[in-house]
């Protein structure tokens, strides 16, 4: 394991953790030349295309594909035939556990079309226009049942059934009927009753909003070539190729070490791309037709058939002190999963009352499956829906009892030593400093215009480390390449550069970072979970001391002293005192140069299971401006502050900080998914389904907290999930002191916002 | 003796217990006592669970030792997105 610095010691002394050098990516990205999934061509490669059913819940009774087979150009035909069930057995993939049963069925339809755009068939043929066509030819037979596209109604005891043999989990007695709800949880301490005696003020209130996408611009793509001797490589764009590896192989009935996945540059994926939807067909097409086969998804497709988080229903309860203090808490959270079980509601379930230090508190969740594509995860998924109920609850609470909202938040804020809502004690963590920061900051005091008001919300995300290699090589010109398993979505490259620059002793410039593909490293997890730079991080650290150890090694036989007598300073092996001898120091490039004579190439590989996360507190402020006549909120004015244990990169760190926020602000104030009374989404577009435009946001201010993690050798805790749990709230606050009117729920658009003022108006009236 | 806390929705396995005093030297002995003590939570241990020793979380990390008097949480295995 690696040893943590003391950073405080260690702060003057950083050269290149904490500075903000161009990434090593970014030349190829603004210049276009960086290969995105739908950038990759190999020669002979077919065209995949799929065929959705546009039914949200109707038996496949037959599907005849001979016409399509038949068409000239078309080169092979897949359906359920083509896929192998599987068994029900649950495996960890992104935020959640994945049951291979449901992943086959929602790659591939089986007994039944359960969504608006589930897959029934694909199609490879030597170009687009033949593959549409062949769609076209293939009959399919449904049969249309009774759909249920919201949560609430679908709990009901008469709501159309997606899964006749789902039996609710985590009830006791066990219900020997069926139903949509899958499980049941509950989490808590003490006893809420009893606080809530204590209580002189509640405030109870439910929430609802909708599923939001993940909105990242790259499509889903990959291209899949399957090899006569059962061998295969694949490209794509993902979050995970390890991962993608792993559902292939599994799905596909091959060995792990017969498929190569290679990840492209990702054009976004927050979540969206820890699944697989297209790869395994394309894998399947390959193999059906002898041929490579690329698959691109529209966004029509990207609506329709891939993740978004879940909409959810929630009831918060919370009780106070008259001098401020939270006597008890309590929620109720019912999220949608889609199609198949597996809502992140046990992390929202976790996250709910997370900030807060509580005595007694309670939360159940509940995971409901509806006729909507199976959800995925987006950054800290399950988070955001409950700490908005929950921090919307906070702010009412505060303003009920004439307290200041920040004051309120630091009476009651989780800190060192508080038991978290959800069981263990917290270690060093900076809620309270993020507070602090708002408090202080000019933003707070600033006055507000007219129209306007100011909203303010805290947010918890755990953030997790993993399975994780990297391999440091030491070049004989003295530069390095290093080469992570977690693909780059944030800025992790320019990060890792930094810590092996820093460690090594060597310019920033000399370090290469690159993303090794399946082949190349050891399993490594997927960045998720606000890990790649923490994990990778770590695992960089320790494959540059052992390549340092290495250098000593050489430096030692070079000079032939013993190898406890050379020490590692700024880049140079220098002999360990006088009695060492009286040697030059020699650098990194003077012993590389030297490698292959004194023993061969030098290389750190490390590969661990990160242990040592620690949880990223955030607090947000916002001002809005209410446009009375139009319902329409600007969101005028917006700061984030974080803790980010030690943002190696800063810029990057801030550019987390200011996308959750961008992201949220949609969430808030626009993105939902709108279905017909024919179960059919009838948004599926950029156009329609609105996320936000840089004329929509103001330039989002950011400060760093820098609280560190004592595991991590730089203090690293993870930035990227956090930044999207305050938002909405904060929002919503603000829309609430600039009204006087509480919206509960999501999202705020200009009709619902015009009507509530109406409605007070004519109230009032 | 380290204090054990089940949390989440484990009680069901275990009668409604949800604390227990239990000495083990890292978390697979201490996923083996427990699926002793409780047979009908063993199947749940073998997957999907995480391991907070005195409030730091562990994940997949059967080997992590468990230093004595410790205060052990079971809970949800974590990701993210």
């Amino acid at each position: 394991m690696s040893q943590a610095l003391k950073l405080d010691d260690k702060a003057q002394e950083l050269k290149w953790v904490g500075t903000r050098p161009v990434r090593p990516d970014g030349v190829d990205k603004v210049t276009g030349r960086a290969k995105f999934g739908a950038d990759f061509n190999v020669p002979g490669m077919l065209t995949g295309k799929v065929l959705r059913s546009p039914h949200p819940h109707a038996l496949i009774k037959s599907i005849d594909t001979s016409k399509a087979e038949a068409l000239p150009g078309v080169k092979a035909v897949i359906t359920r035939d083509d896929m192998q069930d599987m068994a029900s057995e649950f495996v960890p993939a992104g935020e959640m556990l994945v049951n291979y049963r449901d992943m086959v069925r929602n790659v591939m339809a089986r007994e039944k079309s359960l969504y608006d755009g589930h897959a029934v068939a694909a199609v490879a043929a030597t170009n687009a226009a033949v593959a549409l066509k062949a769609l076209k030819l293939i009959k399919v037979e449904y049969e249309p049942l009774p759909h249920v596209i919201d949560v609430l109604e679908a709990m009901k005891p008469d709501a159309p059934l997606l899964h006749d043999d789902m039996i609710t989990e985590g009830v006791e007695p066990k219900p020997s009927k069926a139903s949509n709800v899958s499980k049941r949880v509950e989490f808590g301490l003490g006893d809420v009753a009893a606080g809530f005696d204590k209580a002189d003020v509640i405030i109870e209130r439910a929430f609802d909003t909708k599923p939001v996408h993940q909105g990242y611009i790259e499509p889903h793509a990959c291209v899949a070539s399957y090899t006569e001797d059962g061998q295969a490589e694949l490209w794509c764009s993902t979050q995970g190729h390890f991962v993608v590896r792993t559902h292939c192989a599994r799905m596909l009935g091959m060995d792990v070490s017969k498929i190569r996945v290679t990840a492209s540059e990702i054009g976004g994926g927050f979540g969206g791309k820890t699944v697989v939807y297209l790869e395994p067909l394309a894998l399947a097409l390959s193999r059906k037709s002898g041929a490579p086969v690329k698959m691109v998804m529209s966004r029509d497709e990207v609506f329709r058939a891939t993740g978004p988080t879940s909409g959810a229903h929630v009831w918060v309860k919370v009780g106070a002190t008259k001098d401020g203090r939270i006597t008890a808490a309590e929620a109720e959270l019912k999220y949608q999963a889609g199609a198949f079980q597996g809502s992140p509601v046990q992390p929202g379930c976790m996250c709910a009352f997370a900030p807060y230090d509580l005595e007694n508190v309670k939360v159940v969740g509940y995971d409901v499956v509806t006729n909507r594509p199976k959800v995925a995860a987006y950054r800290a998924p399950g988070g955001p829906i409950s700490e908005y109920g929950v921090e919307c609850v906070i702010d009412e609470l505060a303003r009920k009892l004439d307290l200041d909202p920040v004051e309120f938040r630091l009476q009651n804020a989780a800190k060192e030593g508080t038991h978290a809502a959800y069981g263990p004690k917290f270690g060093p963590i900076g809620l309270v400093e993020t507070l602090d920061a708002v408090k202080s900051h000019d933003h707070y005091k600033t006055k507000l215009g007219p129209n306007q008001g100011r909203g303010v919300a805290s947010g918890f995300w755990f953030n997790i480390g993993g399975e994780t290699c990297v391999a440091l090589n030491i070049n004989e010109d003295g530069s390095a390449t290093l080469m992570a398993g977690t693909p780059d979505i944030g800025g992790s490259r320019a990060s890792l550069a930094l810590m092996a620059a820093e460690t090594l002793g060597i310019d920033y410039d000399k370090v290469r970072p690159i993303i090794g593909d399946t082949s190349s490293l050891g399993y490594t997890f997927l960045t998720g979970g606000s890990r790649a730079t923490f994990s990778s991080g770590m695992a960089t650290v320790e494959a540059a001391q052992e390549a340092i150890r290495e250098l000593c090694v050489r430096a030692a036989k070079i000079w032939e002293i013993p190898e406890d007598a050379v020490v590692w300073e700024d880049g140079h092996a220098k002999p360990a005192g006088k009695n060492a001898g009286d040697f030059e120091p020699m650098s990194l490039a003077d012993i590389a140069k030297m490698a292959g004579k004194t023993g061969g190439p030098i290389v750190g590989y490390t590969k661990i299971n990160a242990q040592g996360a620690a949880p990223s507190f955030g607090t947000h402020l916002v001002d809005v401006e209410v446009d009375k006549e139009l319902g329409r909120v600007t969101v005028v004015r917006y700061t984030v502050v974080q803790d980010a244990g030690k943002a190696v990169h800063p810029a990057y760190v801030e550019g987390q900080f200011q996308g959750g926020a961008v992201q949220g602000i949609g969430w808030a104030l626009n993105e939902e998914y709108v279905y017909g009374k024919d179960g059919r989404m009838q948004n599926p577009g950029f156009l329609d389904y609105r996320i936000p435009v840089a004329s929509d946001v103001p330039m989002i201010d950011t400060v760093i907290v820098e609280v560190p993690n004592p595991r991590h050798p730089y203090g690293v805790r993870g930035v990227g999930e956090t930044p999207i749990i305050p938002p909405m709230a904060a929002i919503a606050n603000a829309v609430a002191d600039a009204l006087g009117i509480r919206f509960s729920e999501l999202p705020m658009s200009p009709p619902k916002v015009l009507k509530a003022i109406e409605a007070a108006n004519g109230a009032g009236d | 003796m380290s204090r054990v806390v089940l949390t989440g929705n484990l009680k069901q396995y275990t009668g409604g217990v949800t604390e227990l005093e239990l000495e083990s030297a890292n978390v697979r002995q201490l996923f083996r006592a427990l699926a002793e003590r409780y047979p009908a939570l063993a199947p749940h241990l073998e997957d999907g669970l995480a391991v907070a020793i005195n409030g730091q979380i562990y994940q997949e990390s059967l080997l992590e030792p468990i230093p004595p008097d410790s205060e052990v949480h079971i809970l949800p295995q974590i990701a993210g997105g």
